[in-house]
């Protein structure tokens, strides 16, 4: 029963975002494009940081690693869509399974420091070799690298509304796959290494396997969020590979609720609005952003959906 | 006559029953707004500036620039007979941030034009969203990814030269004057290795050579270890140096120099928005850098940079009237005075009145071929190479005498000139 009513309310949920695009506004169905690719990388974050409990400082090498994995190809070696998307996500998997052997051997504050040490030498290689990832200035990808042809349907990433459904089904995907990680067995073992990692290796379960199992599904989701970015906006830079970038997820994870499926996808959305709103008044609106945040931690720290299922919803996953 | 009374009482009847008619429809929500359109109606231009993140010093002085402008061309009548309405908003010198930007002018604000983007990663992200929102975008950068056919139909830098023509028409007068062994310091990303590249081929094209290329890592804070891979048979070290650490590696580049130095050439992004009479900048007397547009005003000045320093806050000495220790980026932000003014040519030769007119405003731009020194171009002349959606100018080599900055040579705009790389974007669809 429980079951049903989850699979229920994400089901709902994806329907709505699906059907907002017949009654939300220009600007906001282009935004809302935006903000559910940056929801896949924030739900591969979380299942990460918010189930297995492990703190990642450097996802920003994930994303980046989908993102130049895709438009890398698509720059340099013209493959068409399909097959620079799975570039990209070939490209996280094998980069987040790399790391992951390595850092996970690490925890706690060593391991924060580990996957930003990373992603900050990811960065740098993008900045270093910039005769093929174009650096700093990044590179735009021509118009050529965004359509391509599904048992003779064209589908053009440029087109607005092609691009919003697109992203409704990425999202669709991720949390199914996220469903299907937190609902099964193995999503209990994760929270129960969040709890006491000790303890689940006491009793019999191997760790640092399901550890890596979540490492490199995070990892993927993140690349895979990459990839369609890159591909649906015509530009990657390194930029995008920053640190600033596995912040943002993390604030975006915070907001929503950590260990709650749909909590990262509430928490791009309203971060979005309110750099966006908070913008048009004031200069200093990364302030506000801070203060809110602050608030935040000091009185919803488990995030808005951890609230609502602590005081409401014991149930939402 | 009794026709003509008839004709007459059947003129004035009719003519009382359009008027009712026509106030009735003037009165109605849609008709006026239609009237407005026609009429009085802003025409709407999107400024993405940098408020905040590291490109916040430009971002506020384009600002100011853009502000002034525009309150100059309402005063004088707006464009066709239509005021300009600015609307600013903060990209905070983020592609990401960028491309939300442009959506947003392009779909809530509904602008007729997009204008003033300068940093080249926040141009390269938000470039290909203009093409394919079909806004007219018009860069305020030196990126020179516009002039090498990477964007897009939509997508102009009409008032402002590019890297590759500005460094490019630095290196016959360096190697005349200065020295042939040269020693290139440059950050070590995509910006700095534009300058290596473009300045490496211009200087052995001149009979010169690259003594020694010393990359910078974009994480650096201290620069002194790097200093000692200037080989000693350099003449001249050519530096350029962009972001918060820019001070600490001038004063250590003067520190490890001392009294026995080789020439010195810089970019002024070196020193852009930093007052000479800083702190052990003392040794940069004697040294050359280059200016888009002479920061100091020179002998000689001409009435359009008179004017246009006088209407946009700015001092002879190119810091603020209001504040003397509060430095310009006069070197860059002209860009933006004179992109308006294309806009508004541009949208005078089509006879611009709404978006519907988007076509001819960029046919009008393209069919444009140059634009001579004056009030709308104070930082000098100007070939536009429509192919390339690109302008070509003249730059200015300065020297550093009595802390301040005395234009030593002009460049040629043929100095600049280099082969169209790129596809013709007058052949790409609107």
């Amino acid at each position: 029963m429980t079951a049903a009513r989850v699979v229920g309310l994400h089901v709902l949920v994806l329907a709505l975002l699906f059907a907002a695009q017949f009654v939300v506004s220009d600007y906001d169905q282009l935004t809302l494009t935006r903000m559910m690719v940056l929801a896949v990388y924030a739900v591969g974050y979380n299942l990460l940081f918010g189930y297995a409990g492990l703190l990642s400082l450097g996802h920003a090498l994930f994303f980046g690693a989908g993102l130049y994995g895709a438009g890398l190809a698509a720059y340099h070696f013209e493959a068409g869509v399909p097959l620079a998307f799975v570039a990209g996500l070939a490209a996280s998997l094998l980069v987040s399974l790399l790391i992951g052997l390595i850092a996970l051997r690490t925890r706690g504050v060593s391991f924060m420091i580990v996957t930003m040490m990373f992603a900050q030498a990811g960065f740098l290689a993008l900045l270093y070799f910039s005769r093929w990832t174009g650096g700093d200035q990044g590179l735009p990808l021509p118009a050529a690298a965004r359509s391509f042809t599904v048992a003779g349907l064209t589908i053009d990433l440029a087109d607005a509304g092609t691009r919003y459904n697109v992203a409704v089904a990425l999202l669709a995907v991720a949390i199914g796959i996220g469903l299907l990680v937190v609902m099964r067995p193995g999503g209990r073992v994760l929270v129960a290494i969040r709890e006491n990692e000790e303890r689940t290796r006491m009793l019999g379960y191997d760790v640092f396997a399901h550890k890596l199992k979540a490492f490199v599904i995070s990892g993927g989701l993140s690349g895979a969020a990459g990839a369609a970015y890159g591909l649906m906006f015509a530009y990657i830079g390194a930029t995008f590979a920053s640190i600033q970038y596995s912040i943002e997820v993390l604030l975006f994870t915070l907001l929503g609720g950590a260990g709650t499926l749909l909590g990262p996808v509430l928490g791009t959305i309203l971060m979005f609005y309110l750099i966006d709103k908070a913008s048009e008044v004031t200069s200093a609106y990364l302030l506000v952003v801070g203060f809110v945040l602050v608030g935040l931690i000091l009185w919803f720290p488990k995030g808005i959906l951890g609230t609502v299922r602590d005081r409401w919803a014991r149930w939402l996953p | 006559m009794t026709d003509g009374v008839n004709q007459a009482r059947v003129s004035r009847r009719t003519a009382l029953k359009g008027l009712g008619i026509g106030a009735a429809m003037a009165a109605a929500p849609g008709f006026v707004r239609y009237a407005q359109a026609q009429s009085s109606a802003p025409i709407r231009l999107g400024a993405p500036f940098h408020r905040t993140g590291i490109g916040a010093s430009y971002g506020r002085w384009y600002e100011q620039v853009a502000t002034a402008c525009v309150n100059l061309i309402n005063s004088e009548g707006g464009i066709n007979g239509r005021p300009i309405e600015l609307i600013v908003e903060d990209d905070g010198t983020d592609p990401q941030r960028g491309t939300e930007v442009i959506e947003k002018f392009a779909a809530e604000h509904k602008v007729d034009v997009v204008f003033g983007h300068l940093f080249s990663h926040v141009v390269a992200a938000t470039a290909p969203r203009a093409g394919e929102l079909k806004i007219p975008y018009l860069v305020c950068s030196e990126g020179h990814q516009t002039a090498a056919g990477a964007f897009n139909r939509y997508t102009f830098q009409p008032g402002i030269t590019d890297v590759k023509a500005q460094v490019i028409s630095m290196a016959p007068w360096i190697s005349q004057n200065l020295g042939r062994k040269v020693t290139i310091i440059f950050p070590d990303y995509a910006f700095g290795h534009d300058h290596r590249d473009y300045f490496s081929q211009a200087i052995e094209a001149q009979g010169g050579e690259v003594s020694a290329l010393i990359p910078i890592p974009p994480t650096e804070t201290s620069f002194t270890r790097y200093f000692p891979q200037i080989p000693s048979d350099t003449e001249v070290i050519y530096h350029v140096m962009v972001g918060p650490g820019v001070l600490t590696f001038v004063k250590e580049l003067g520190e490890h120099l001392g009294s026995r130095r080789p020439e010195l050439f810089g970019f002024i992004d070196s020193i852009e928005a930093v007052d000479l009479a800083s702190p052990q900048l003392e040794f940069l007397e004697g040294t050359y850098f280059w200016e888009g547009h002479p920061r100091y005003a020179q002998p000689g000045q001409s009435e359009f940079d008179r004017f246009y320093r006088a209407t946009v806050g700015v001092d002879e000495n190119g810091a603020s009237v209001d504040d003397p220790r509060d430095v310009s980026t006069y070197a860059h932000m002209f860009s933006v005075w004179e992109t308006l003014f294309v806009i508004k040519q541009a949208m005078e030769m089509a006879d611009y009145q709404g978006p519907e007119q988007k076509a001819a405003f960029i046919e009008a731009l393209e069919s444009i071929e140059s634009w001579p020194e004056s009030r709308e171009h104070p930082q000098g002349e100007k070939i536009f190479n429509a192919a390339m959606h690109q302008c070509f100018g003249h730059q200015y080599i300065s020297r550093v005498e009595g802390g301040r900055l005395n234009v030593v040579h002009t460049t040629a705009i043929e100095d600049g000139l280099y082969e169209q790389e790129g596809p013709d974007y007058r052949e790409m669809p609107l």
